[in-house]
C-alpha cells in the first residue's frame, strides 16, 4: 500500500506475529503428542486434534488418557515423591529458579503457541500469561527455599491430581504445578483437551531443566481422563479450575476419600461505578474487565453496576470506546479481542445472549469479523432475574445495570451464586473500603481489575470455590497442616447408637425438674418434632433432650444468618466476649463437672476438661483480635491486602467423646472469627452442651451467634450440609457421616472440614491452635493501587 | 466529523482531498464554567495504565510505520528556544522545516519534492521575523512563545504586549504560558481572565496555551487547567514549555486529550493538542500518534488539530525512513542538521 493511500485512513494495517518458530516445532511432533510420564513420552496413541480457532486448522494431535494412562502417570509420581521431598528446599528453588528462567527463554514459543491454541490476542500471551508464568516459578522458587523456616512442620500431601481450564492454559499450570512442586509433591497434570501444546511444550522445557523423573507428569485428554484422576485411589489432593458444575460433580466424586481438595471456580463477578469515580477509567476497565481474553475469564467484571447519577454518561462513554475495539486475528499486534477458544463455546455463547434478547435485554455489539468470533457486547435492559445477569456466560458480554447508593449497590453485587472477585470504582477511598469489605469475594479490586500477582492469593467465596491460589494462602493449600490428621490415621470416627424416644426409667427424684431445651437465635426453643429422646449416663439414662429435626436447623440458620452485626465487630470485642464466656464457664465449673461425671466421666476427667474448657476460651480469646492478614508485597504501586474473613454461617457437628470440651473446641475458634454457628452437640451426651446457653445469655453473646439443635447427628448434619444459607461445615464424626456430609456440601459447594472424632486428642495440644483458625477463615485479597 | 486540509499548507498531493479542511475553526471560548471540571475525577493509576498498554494494544509495522512517521513530520512544530538563537540558527532550523527529509527519502517514499513540510517553526519572539523571512514564499507559519515563557512570571500587560509584539512580527500562532501560581492556587476565575486577554491580543494568530503540567503535577489540576484555557478561547492546548523538569508524557497527554474531548463534546469545538518537551525518538511520535487516534479519532492526526513540540525527534524520524527506504540503518552525519 502507497504511503500516500496510508496517510489519508491513517489505518494501522496489519502487524502479525510471526509464527513459523512455533509452527516448525509443531512440524517436529507430525506423529502426535504422548503423555509425559516419569520424564519420558508415551506413545501416541488414541489421538484426537487440538484446532486452532481463529483458522479452524488442525494445530497437533493429541493422545486421549485412559485410565491406564492415569495410573502410570501417578505410579511416577507416587515412585518420585519420597525423594523430591526430600531434597533441601535449596535443591527443590534450584529446579524452580530453572524452570523460570527456561520459560523466559522460551518466551515467545509459548506465547505464540499459546495463541494458536486457544485464540487469544498475542499482545496477552506475550504481555500477560507468559510473564505472569515465570513469576509464578521464580516467586515458588523462593518458597522452596524459605519454606521449612516460615511454615516449620508442614508436609507436602504427596502426589497432586491437577485438572486445568482452557482460558489461561500455562498460567493455570504455572498456578498449580509451582506452588505443588515448591511443597515438595509430586504432579499429575491434565490441561484442557483445547488446549493442551503450551503444557506439552512446558513438558519438554521440564526435560531441558533436568527437573527429576517423575516429579512433573502430564496426561493429555477430556473430561474422562479427568474423571480417572479424580477417581484415582493414589491421588492425594486433587486442585480443579474450572466451571462450578464440574466442580461440583468433582466435589461429590471424592466425597469421603479423603482427598484434599481445592477449587478454583465460575464467576458472575460485579463492577461497581460510584458516581465519583474516574468514569473513564472505569470504562477502560471494562475493557480489561470482560474483553480481556474474550471474557473467558472466571474472574472477569461481567456485570456492571453503575449510580444511577452518571448511567447516562458512563454508557455513552463505554460505547463510544467499543467502537475502537479490534476483533480478529489473534496472531495481529493490533487485535484487542481474539477468538473464541472453540466452536462449542462460541455456539453457548450465543444461546445464552439469545435467551437473553428473548427475554427483553438490548445488546450494543462491536463489529467482528465472521468465524469463531463473537462481538464485543454490552447489554442493557436486564432484570437481576435474567439469564444474562445469573448464568456465567464466559465471552465478551457484559451487563448494565444501575444502582441507587452503596447499600444498594452491595446487595446487588452480593446477589448471586458465586464470590470470585469484584471491581470496584470511586476516587473516595472510604467507600471503596467500606464496599470492599461488604461484597462476599474473594478479590476485590479497587479502580482496577484483573491484576494477578504470585504474591497474592486468588480463589473465591461462595459457590466460586474454595482454597487460595499464589501468596502464602495459596502455599498453605499444597502443605498438610502439622496439626491436620492424617486421612489414613487409624480412627474411625463414632457412630451413634439409635435414640429412644419414648419414656425412660426413673431420671432423678426430688430436685426441680431442668428441661434441656433447643437453643435458636438467643431463646431457648422447644424442637419442632416436640419429642425429646434419652441421654443415657455411665449407668443410667440422666436426662432428656430435644430431639431436633430439619425445621429447627432451618430456623437456627435463619438466626444465624440474621446476626450481621458479629462478623463486623472488632477482634477486641468479640475477645471480651470470649473471655467472658470462661469467666462464667468457670464461675459454675462445679456445676458442669458435676454433668460432665453423670455423663460418664470421672471426677478427675470431668474437672480437666472442664479447665481445658475454661482455657480454650481464653486461647481464642486472645487471638481474636491477632489471627490477622497481610500486606502482600505484589506490584508496585499497589497496596495488596490479605483480609482474614468469616466465612458466614457455619455448621458445627461436635465430637461425641467430650461433650464439653469437643462442642467449644469447635464453637470458640469460628465464633472468635466472627462466624455464626449451629452447633449440633454429641447426639450421646448434648446436656454438657445445652447447659452452656445459660453462660451464653449471660455472656453478652448476641443472639444467634451461637445455635444449639440436639437430636440425630447425620440427619441433622445433612439437613446443615445440603442447606445453602451454610456457608461451611465441619463434621466429626464417622467415615459414613464425612462422605455424606461431603456430597451434600456439593449443592453450594460450601467448605468442609471433615475427620473421625477420635482422631484427635481434643484435651491436648491437637484440640486448638491455628489450623481451626484457619479453617474458620476465607482469605480476601484487596488490590489498592495508589499515585497522588 | 471530517477534517480537511490546513488551506495553508497546499498539500494536496500528500493528503487526500477525500479528508480535506477549508481551515481551522477559531475556538471562540465560552464563559467560565467551572461545573464542567470541578469533581471530575483522574485516577492516576488508571490513567498509567491505559497509556503504558496502549503501546502493546496497538502496532504500526512497515510501509504504515513509513506512513505515520510521515504524518509525525507534518505535525512537527520545529522547536528552537535556546539563548544562543541567532538569526542564522534559525535560518538553518528553517531550511530543515520546508524540506525535513533529505530527498532520496522522499522519493523512497513517493513524496513529490518539496511536498512535506513540518507543521510550524516555533521560536522566541526576537526571532520571529528571521522565521518569517526564512520561510518566506512557504505555506509553513511561524509560531512564537510569548506571555513571558517559560515562567509566565512578568506583569500582565506585558505579557499581552509581547503576544501583540510577536504577531505583529508575523507569527501566526502563539504559545502562550498560563501562571501556574493561579492554577495551583485555584483561582479559576482569574486564570481565565488572563488567559482570556492573552486571546484578544492574539487576534487572528492562532493561540495555543502552554499549561506547564510537570509544575501543576496532580492529574485533577490539569484537567482543570485545561478546561479552563479552552473556555478561554485557547485554540491548542500543550503540555510543556520543554523547561520543566518533567515535560510532555503520555499519562499527561491522555488527561489534556480527554479534556478537549469533553469540552468538544459540550460546545462542538474542536479544540487541538501539542505535546512538548522531551519526546526524541521516532517511536515516541507513534506512540502518540496512536493515544490520539485511539482516543479522539484520525482528524487529530492533522496538524490543525494536533503538534510535536519537539526538535531532535525530526533526526530520528528521519534515521527511520531512511532505513525503511534503503533498508540499511542510517547515520545522522548523514541527514541535514535542523
Amino acid at each position: 500500500m502507497s504511503i500516500q493511500t496510508i496517510l489519508e485512513t491513517m489505518e494501522y494495517g496489519v502487524a502479525p506475529e510471526d509464527d513459523s518458530q512455533a509452527r516448525a516445532w509443531l512440524a517436529t511432533h507430525e506423529e502426535g503428542f504422548g503423555h509425559y510420564i516419569n520424564g519420558e513420552w508415551t506413545k501416541p496413541a488414541a489421538l484426537f486434534e487440538t484446532r486452532d480457532p481463529a483458522g479452524d486448522a488442525v494445530l497437533a494431535r493429541i493422545s486421549q488418557g485412559t485410565p491406564a494412562c492415569v495410573d502410570a502417570a501417578v505410579s511416577a509420581a507416587r515412585k518420585a515423591q519420597p525423594a523430591w521431598a526430600g531434597l533441601s528446599g535449596h535443591q527443590r528453588a534450584r529446579h524452580l529458579y530453572a524452570l523460570a528462567r527456561h520459560i523466559q527463554q522460551h518466551a515467545r514459543l509459548l506465547a505464540v503457541l499459546e495463541t494458536l491454541d486457544c485464540g487469544k490476542p498475542i499482545r496477552e500471551s506475550r504481555d500477560i500469561d507468559i510473564p505472569l508464568v515465570a513469576r509464578h516459578f521464580y516467586h515458588h522458587a523462593g518458597w522452596a527455599e524459605i519454606l521449612e523456616d516460615e511454615l516449620p512442620g508442614h508436609t507436602p500431601h504427596g502426589v497432586c491430581g491437577q485438572i486445568i481450564p482452557w482460558n489461561f492454559p500455562l498460567l493455570m499450570l504455572a498456578w498449580k504445578v509451582a506452588p505443588a512442586l515448591a511443597a515438595g509433591n509430586t504432579v499429575v497434570l491434565k490441561p484442557a483437551e483445547y488446549t493442551p501444546l503450551t503444557a506439552l511444550a512446558f513438558a519438554e522445557i521440564a526435560t531441558e531443566c533436568g527437573i527429576p523423573k517423575g516429579v512433573i507428569n502430564i496426561v493429555t485428554g477430556d473430561g474422562e481422563t479427568g474423571a480417572a484422576m479424580v477417581a484415582h485411589k493414589g491421588i492425594d489432593k486433587l486442585a480443579f479450575t474450572g466451571s462450578t458444575q464440574v466442580g461440583r460433580n468433582l466435589r461429590e466424586r471424592t466425597a469421603g476419600s479423603g482427598k484434599a481438595l481445592t477449587l478454583e471456580l465460575g464467576g458472575k463477578s460485579p463492577f461497581i461505578v460510584f458516581e465519583d469515580a474516574d468514569l473513564d477509567a472505569a470504562v477502560e476497565g471494562v475493557v480489561d474487565a470482560i474483553w480481556f481474553n474474550q471474557g473467558q475469564v472466571c474472574c472477569a467484571g461481567s456485570r456492571i453496576l453503575v449510580a444511577e447519577a452518571v448511567a447516562a454518561r458512563f454508557e455513552a462513554l463505554l460505547r463510544a470506546r467499543m467502537t475502537t475495539l479490534r476483533t480478529g486475528q489473534p496472531m495481529d499486534k493490533n487485535t484487542d479481542v481474539g477468538a473464541i477458544v472453540h466452536p462449542v463455546q462460541l455456539e453457548r455463547i450465543r444461546d445464552l445472549v439469545a435467551q437473553g434478547t428473548a427475554e427483553g435485554a438490548t445488546l450494543h455489539q462491536a463489529s467482528a469479523p465472521q468465524g469463531c468470533y463473537f462481538p464485543p457486547t454490552l447489554v442493557t435492559d436486564v432484570a437481576p432475574a435474567s439469564i444474562l445477569s445469573t448464568e456465567e456466560i464466559f465471552g465478551p458480554v457484559v451487563t448494565l445495570t444501575t444502582f441507587r447508593t452503596p447499600s444498594d449497590a452491595v446487595a446487588l453485587a452480593n446477589n448471586t451464586r458465586y464470590g470470585l472477585a469484584a471491581s470496584l470504582w470511586s476516587e473516595n477511598v472510604n467507600t471503596c473500603l467500606d464496599i470492599a469489605a461488604q461484597v462476599k469475594a474473594g478479590i476485590i479490586w479497587i479502580n482496577c481489575t484483573n491484576i494477578l500477582d504470585a504474591g497474592a492469593g486468588f480463589g473465591g467465596y461462595r459457590e466460586s470455590g474454595f482454597g487460595r491460589e499464589g501468596g502464602r494462602e495459596g502455599m498453605r493449600a499444597y502443605l498438610r497442616n502439622p496439626a491436620a490428621i492424617s486421612a489414613s490415621a487409624k480412627a474411625k470416627g463414632s457412630t451413634p447408637v439409635p435414640l429412644a424416644t419414648g419414656p425412660a426409667q426413673t431420671i432423678a427424684a426430688g430436685d426441680i425438674d431442668r428441661t434441656a431445651k433447643l437453643y435458636i437465635g438467643g431463646k431457648q426453643a422447644r424442637p419442632d418434632s416436640g419429642y425429646s429422646y434419652q441421654v443415657k449416663g455411665a449407668k443410667a439414662v440422666v436426662g432428656l433432650a430435644g430431639l431436633g429435626n430439619r425445621k429447627d436447623i432451618r430456623n437456627a440458620v435463619e438466626a444465624a444468618c440474621k446476626t450481621t452485626g458479629w462478623g463486623k465487630a472488632t477482634g477486641h470485642n468479640r475477645a471480651q466476649v470470649l473471655y467472658y464466656i470462661g469467666e462464667n464457664l468457670s464461675a459454675r465449673a462445679g456445676e458442669f463437672a458435676d454433668r460432665l461425671e453423670r455423663l460418664g466421666a470421672s471426677q478427675k476427667t470431668a474437672k480437666a476438661e472442664v479447665d481445658t474448657a475454661i482455657s480454650r476460651c481464653f486461647w481464642y480469646a486472645a487471638q481474636a483480635d491477632k489471627f490477622d492478614g497481610a500486606v502482600h508485597s505484589t506490584k508496585s504501586a499497589f497496596v495488596t491486602l490479605a483480609m482474614n474473613e468469616p466465612l458466614g454461617v457455619m455448621g458445627l457437628v461436635a465430637p461425641s467423646a467430650q461433650p464439653l470440651l469437643g462442642a467449644l473446641s469447635l464453637v470458640l475458634p469460628a465464633i472468635a472469627m466472627g462466624n455464626s454457628v449451629v452447633l449440633v452437640p454429641s447426639q450421646a451426651h448434648p446436656l454438657a452442651a445445652t447447659d452452656l446457653y445459660q453462660v451464653f445469655d449471660t455472656s453478652d453473646l448476641p443472639g444467634g451467634v451461637v445455635n444449639i439443635v440436639t437430636g440425630p447427628r447425620d440427619d441433622l448434619a445433612k439437613t446443615l450440609a445440603a442447606h445453602d444459607g451454610v456457608d461451611a461445615m465441619w463434621y466429626f464424626g464417622d467415615q459414613a457421616g464425612r462422605e455424606m456430609v461431603e456430597i451434600q456440601s456439593a449443592g453450594n459447594l460450601k467448605q468442609t472440614w471433615t475427620e473421625a472424632d477420635d482422631a484427635r486428642d481434643w484435651a491436648g495440644r491437637d484440640g486448638q491452635g491455628r489450623l481451626f483458625l484457619e479453617r474458620a477463615t476465607q482469605v480476601k485479597n484487596i488490590w489498592v493501587p495508589y499515585g497522588a | 466529523m471530517k477534517t480537511q486540509t490546513d488551506s495553508r499548507s497546499g498539500e494536496a498531493a500528500l493528503v487526500p482531498t477525500a479528508v480535506a479542511r477549508t481551515g481551522h475553526v477559531r475556538n471562540p471560548g465560552m464563559a467560565l464554567d467551572v461545573a464542567m471540571f470541578e469533581g471530575h475525577h483522574v485516577n492516576r493509576a488508571a490513567t498509567e495504565r491505559r497509556t503504558a498498554t496502549l503501546a502493546g494494544r496497538r502496532s504500526v509495522k512497515k510501509d504504515h510505520q513509513a506512513a505515520w512517521l510521515v504524518n509525525a513530520v507534518r505535525c512537527v512544530d520545529l522547536t528552537t528556544l535556546s539563548g544562543d538563537d541567532t538569526a542564522d540558527r534559525v535560518k538553518r532550523l528553517c531550511a530543515k522545516a520546508r524540506r525535513p527529509l533529505a530527498p532520496h527519502i522522499e522519493a523512497g517514499l513517493g513524496i513529490a519534492p518539496g511536498a512535506l513540510h513540518v507543521g510550524a517553526v516555533c521560536v522566541y519572539p526576537t526571532m520571529v521575523p528571521h522565521a518569517v523571512k526564512a520561510l518566506e514564499g512557504s505555506t509553513i507559519p511561524v509560531a512564537s512563545v510569548a506571555t513571558g515563557f517559560p515562567a509566565g512570571l512578568m506583569p500582565l500587560p506585558l505579557r499581552l504586549e509581547e503576544i501583540r509584539w510577536a504577531v505583529a512580527q508575523g507569527a501566526g500562532e502563539i504559545d502562550i504560558v498560563i501562571n501556574r501560581e493561579l492554577a495551583l492556587t485555584g483561582n479559576w476565575q482569574a486564570l481565565y481572565d488572563e488567559i482570556a486577554a492573552m486571546r484578544a491580543a492574539c487576534g487572528a494568530a492562532h493561540m495555543k496555551a502552554i499549561l506547564a503540567t510537570g509544575e501543576l503535577e496532580t492529574l485533577g489540576t490539569v484537567y482543570a487547567a485545561s478546561m479552563v484555557a479552552m473556555q478561554a478561547g485557547a485554540d491548542f492546548i500543550k503540555t510543556s514549555t520543554g523547561k520543566e523538569s518533567v515535560n510532555a508524557t503520555l499519562p499527561v497527554s491522555l488527561v489534556m486529550v480527554r479534556a478537549l474531548r469533553d469540552y468538544g463534546a459540550i460546545t462542538g469545538q474542536p479544540i487541538g493538542f501539542k505535546p512538548a518537551g522531551g519526546m526524541k525518538q521516532a517511536k515516541e511520535a507513534l506512540a502518540w500518534q496512536i493515544l490520539m487516534k485511539e482516543e479522539l479519532g484520525r482528524d487529530w492526526l492533522n496538524p490543525d488539530l494536533f503538534r510535536f513540540g519537539a526538535s531532535s525527534m525530526l533526526g530520528d524520524i528521519e534515521r527511520q525512513l531512511e532505513h525503511h527506504v534503503t533498508g540499511r540503518y542510517a547515520a545522522s552525519s548523514r541527514h541535514a542538521l535542523a
